[in-house]
């Protein structure tokens, strides 16, 4: 029922495409934070375009990420963009969590107290120097945590890009089934190692948030 | 946003699927759709329930179970929230057959998708219940109430309004993760999509139809617990310090 020796002869196999999952989340959610930042900043900027972008953050939130991967995949080249799978699928991710940081930021930035940006007047800074300096220094740490969350939720959907075919985990782990006919262990190891990976970012989360409570405690 | 907003944009993409299913464009694909959405709401609505299930289940044993069945909970709450739901979804269609256990597609969605959303619901089932002040709990016990009474009677009803919130998410998590199952053969909306921009390479009418669809199903979730939680917290206000 477990093959020992064939589970330890894929298991090179199964790191590599650990690395390309692990690329895929790392660039992907670098695209989810700034794209958070810029949409919820835009989101403050104004009734109308607050509405707008609320409107397309509740959009992208309400219709699922495999369904995106396809639509960014398949409709780009009609626009003459040709993409690579790999790309395609970063950028939804991006696109899909950064909709979901957007959400977090608000919080943030929601929880800087009125009197912050008074100052920042009465001090004449500028809007930009008021951002960059006073109110994200602030806003930013207490959501560590949050954002930390979203993290290992990009993580674990991170498979879908085996819809369109992206080297990672899952499409490997499928291939070798379909080769060998033997998917328990590919499987199952997968399975594993997203377990492995999950649980130890979670600890390093709650090591960062702990990191950040003394700090800002101080 | 707000109620109002929501039901406008709920209006505004029921309007937009009602013209293109009598533009000439999008027509020929309405109706495979529609079949297709049946299926992806079976799927959520049956998981739904099972995942509320497991949910109760799961957080009441890790509470006041005996130590194994905590153990057991854990264990339940801990892989599937560790692992990606399509793995999951993988490992019950590919690897149970080796083991002797061969499930239906549908039932494997509605099975691995339920577990999957009832594992985090878990967490929001024991949130909700540990946020209940301590007061109730003695108050429960001077009034000579049994655990379990306390429980159903006091802690739970109580527990219940602090929870419609999270589940709506977790509703509409599901609702989105049911796009999943088209990778195991089953021929649900997303499926539906697909085979049909295989066939015709119409990639932006049938897709912007398909999200239409879902963006419906999620908005009538939203809307719906957002009413469930205004009537859920109509008088609960009284007496309590603001």
């Amino acid at each position: 029922m477990w093959d020992w020796e064939y589970a330890i002869s894929i298991m090179p196999a199964l790191g590599k495409a650990a690395l390309v999952t692990i690329q895929a989340t790392g660039i992907g959610f670098l695209l989810a934070l700034v794209l958070g930042l810029i949409l919820a900043l835009l989101r403050m900027s104004g009734p109308r375009m607050g509405w707008a972008v609320s409107a397309l953050i509740e959009f992208i939130r309400s219709t699922p990420l495999l369904i995106q991967i396809f639509f960014l995949y398949f409709v780009f080249p009609s626009f003459g963009i040709v993409l690579d799978a790999f790309t395609a699928g970063v950028i939804a991710l991006g696109l899909h969590y950064g909709c979901y940081c957007a959400e977090v930021y608000r919080a943030g930035l929601e929880a800087v107290p009125r009197g912050q940006w008074e100052a920042s007047i009465a001090l004449n800074l500028g809007t930009y120097a008021t951002f960059k300096d006073v109110i994200l220094p602030q806003a930013i740490p207490p959501i560590v945590p949050a954002l930390g969350n979203y993290l290992v939720a990009l993580f674990k959907e991170t498979p879908l890009l085996s819809a369109i075919a992206v080297l990672e985990l899952m499409q490997t782990a499928k291939m070798m089934g379909s080769e060998t006919f033997r998917y328990t262990e590919p499987m199952t190891l997968v399975g594993i190692i997203f377990l492995l990976m999950s649980l130890v970012s979670a600890a390093g989360i709650r090591w960062l948030e702990r990191r950040l409570n003394r700090r800002s405690a101080r | 946003m707000g109620l109002y907003s929501l039901s406008a944009m709920l209006l505004a993409a029921v309007v937009a699927i009602a013209i293109m299913a009598v533009s000439e464009t999008f027509a020929i694909f309405v109706p495979g759709l529609l079949q297709g959405a049946w299926l992806t709401l079976q799927i959520a609505l049956l998981g739904c329930v099972l995942a509320v299930t497991m949910a109760v289940l799961a957080a009441l044993a890790r509470l006041y179970g005996p130590l194994p069945l905590r153990w057991l909970a854990n264990t339940y709450v801990e892989v599937f929230r560790g692992t990606s739901a399509l793995v999951q979804l993988f490992w019950l269609f590919f690897v149970l057959p080796h083991f002797g256990l061969t499930l239906e597609p549908f039932t494997v969605a509605v099975v691995g998708l339920g577990l999957n959303v009832g594992a985090y619901g878990a967490e929001v089932v024991r949130g909700a219940i540990l946020g209940i002040v301590p007061g109730q709990w003695e108050a429960t016990v001077a009034l000579n109430m049994t655990r379990w009474q306390a429980l159903r009677r006091v802690i739970l009803p109580q527990a219940f309004v602090a929870m419609i919130p999270p589940w709506g998410n977790l509703f509409i998590e599901l609702l989105k993760s049911t796009a999943l199952v088209s990778l195991i053969t089953l021929g649900d909306l997303a499926f539906r999509a697909q085979q049909m921009n295989q066939t015709t390479m119409k990639t932006i009418p049938i897709f912007t139809l398909v999200l239409l669809m879902y963006l419906v199903m999620s908005l009538a979730i939203t809307i719906c617990m957002r009413l469930l939680e205004r009537r859920a917290t109509r008088g609960l206000a009284r007496g309590r310090s603001a």
